[in-house]
């Protein structure tokens, strides 16, 4: 028996468009390889899936708005609070998407501060895969995220070819991915202590507010270091 | 007095959507001073005006625009939604609202904002990441200005004053009422709280999320200062309104102004977006319930201004508008008189404030001569050659 704090969250963040898509797919073997990899060291953990799909509209007004539906914050909140991301977009035009980078854009900075992300991507063939270490891993190094070693690139060969299925080239890549994201997640030295420091979100400064004494050093001294 | 009730103008010069037809400078800053007097003649209390150093507004000096609506009302407050205390050097402040208390017999209070327009800080000298500190160092400046004569003064965003005496000094020995405004920047509110002042949320644009989790802060605060009682707090809402005496004549006609407004436009629907924030198009029942619902998050409050001229509406619906807020502005009062709970004060006025110091006080310095202004610059400039 093990209480809610102690059961791992994993956020699985998919920008695929058709139904069913093949990076949705591709989210699904992460997940379970996932939820597989941190049953195994002994922790509970859950999943929870956002489709960006179903966001897309809303992913606009908060463009233009400045602030997020309630099912799009329900969508960034899930995010925030879990212990692990897998984030899996179609390459468009040599990158990721522009509703995968959207979504990426409304968090607010600090969200993905230390936390872990595994980082996948589809395309309908091998040559789009450097699109992981060359767009996808820049971003999450710009967020702060700390993005697991092994980035997870499917082509069309990779569901359809000889080397499909389970067992197959895939599959060994998920495992492998999977593997070092619940290491972060839930492994012996594990995220309970962030490695890196964590950003001032503006929940922390309404939950903490500085106090003023502060406020009027910190304005005349310059900010303190971050 | 009760709660005071009026409107804020941010001055925009925008496209009427229906017609194509975009208002000259000239006949929008007369358009403003028309709907302020038409503000004084319904019978509200408070006219604020925003302030703006760029295209498309005609909100620059906004003294010269209240000091002129002034001239030509009695009884109105006039206000500021919002003064620029990050990019407006706060000895300025002191000066042209110290005479705007003088020549309009104390109806002035103002609003600090720190501005939402990243271009204007480079151009009066200032950086954008310091928005907070500007704030907090140039406003702790202006208090003392306005409270002390003979500043003597050093910061880090201007340069230091010695012996710096700011006149006029305040009419009677009192400073005007201040408001702080912010959407969510949580350290507004801390200030806010911490000198007693009051705390306004623009509450359009914005869930309402924003306004309450920002004044229930405040709140707290103000408490936790030695203030009062949270509810003894002085809190501002703004809010938004289209009201025909019929909804769907309200929806039809304002669709098109919502949907290419330049805050909100070309995004969220009109309906999602009065769902989302507190903007209100319908009859004017419904703008009475929902203008009444605010209290529920935010607790009793002072002040509640509505914007009712932009997006390009044009003159005439806009003093129809305000002809409607005149018609449910009883039922607003009364209705608001009788949910407000025990203890909750009135904002404070020019009247209040020379009554709470225990009258009026001169604090100008009179009869010494003047050994400030030279006759010509000639002489310190040689001397500096030499």
């Amino acid at each position: 028996m093990s209480n809610a704090a102690d059961i791992k969250r994993i956020a699985v963040v998919a920008a695929g468009l058709s139904v069913p898509s093949s990076t949705r797919l591709l989210a699904d073997m992460l997940a379970d390889a996932s939820v597989r990899a941190v049953e195994a060291r002994g922790v509970e953990v859950e999943v929870q899936h956002i489709e960006l799909r179903g966001l897309a509209h809303a992913l606009t007004d908060n463009l233009l708005t400045g602030f997020p539906s309630p099912e799009l914050a329900a969508a960034i909140e899930t995010v925030h609070r879990a212990d692990g991301v897998i984030a899996v977009t179609p390459v468009f035009s040599a990158s990721y998407s522009g509703l995968f980078k959207t979504f990426f854009d409304v968090l607010e900075l600090g969200v993905l501060d230390a936390k872990p992300v595994l980082a996948a991507a589809t395309a309908g063939t091998a040559r789009h895969s450097l699109v992981i270490d060359h767009a996808l891993r820049p971003l999450f190094s710009y967020l702060h995220a700390i993005v697991v070693p092994t980035g997870v690139f499917a082509a069309t060969d990779d569901f359809a070819g000889p080397g499909a299925g389970g067992g197959g080239e895939l599959q060994k890549r998920v495992d492998r991915a999977a593997g070092e994201l619940a290491a972060l997640v839930a492994g012996p030295t594990g995220v309970a202590a962030p490695p890196a420091a964590t950003r001032h979100l503006v929940e922390d400064e309404f939950e903490h507010p500085t106090s003023f004494e502060d406020l009027l050093k910190r304005a005349s001294d310059g900010p303190p270091a971050y | 007095m009760g709660m005071q009730f009026g409107i804020f103008t941010v001055g925009d010069v925008t496209t009427d959507p229906t017609t194509g037809k975009t208002p000259t400078e000239y006949e929008r800053i007369k358009a403003t001073v028309a709907i302020a007097k038409k503000a004084e003649e319904i019978g509200l209390d408070v006219f604020a005006t925003g302030e703006h150093h760029n295209p498309p507004f005609i909100a620059s000096n906004p003294t010269a625009t209240l000091a002129y609506i002034g001239a030509q009302t009695e009884r109105i407050i006039l206000s500021t939604a919002t003064t620029l205390i990050t990019t407006t050097d706060p000895v300025l402040i002191a000066e042209d609202y110290a005479k705007l208390q003088h020549l309009t017999d104390g109806r002035v209070d103002l609003m600090m904002g720190r501005g939402n327009t990243g271009p204007v800080y480079p151009w009066f000298g200032k950086d954008i990441r310091q928005g907070i500190n500007l704030a907090i160092e140039n406003y702790a400046l202006l208090r003392q200005l306005w409270t002390e004569t003979n500043v003597d003064w050093k910061g880090r965003f201007r340069t230091p004053l010695q012996g710096y005496t700011s006149t006029p000094r305040p009419l009677d020995g009192v400073a005007p009422f201040v408001w702080h405004g912010s959407i969510r920047s949580p350290e507004i509110a801390e200030q806010a709280a911490y000198y007693g002042d009051g705390f306004f949320h623009n509450h359009i644009f914005w869930p309402a999320s924003h306004t309450q989790q920002m004044v229930r802060l405040y709140r707290q605060r103000w408490e936790h200062y030695g203030h009062g009682a949270p509810e003894t707090a002085i809190v501002g809402l703004g809010g938004q309104f289209f009201m025909r005496k019929n909804s769907q004549d309200a929806i039809n006609e304002f669709r098109p102004y919502f949907d290419n407004a330049p805050v909100y436009g070309h995004g969220p629907s009109l309906e999602d977006f009065s769902e989302a924030t507190p903007l209100t198009v319908g009859s004017p029942q419904q703008v009475i319930e929902r203008t009444l619902s605010f209290r529920e998050y935010v607790g009793d409050y002072q002040r509640q201004l509505f914007l009712v001229d932009h997006a390009g509406l044009p003159l005439k619906t806009v003093l129809e508008q305000l002809d409607l807020y005149g018609e449910i502005l009883p039922t607003l009062r009364a209705e608001f008189e009788k949910l407000r709970g025990p203890g909750v004060p009135d904002a404070p006025t020019h009247a209040s404030l020379v009554e709470k110091a225990g009258g009026p006080t001169d604090t100008a310095i009179y009869g010494v001569g003047d050994d400030a202004t030279g006759t010509s610059d000639r002489d310190a400039v040689l001397e500096g050659e030499l």
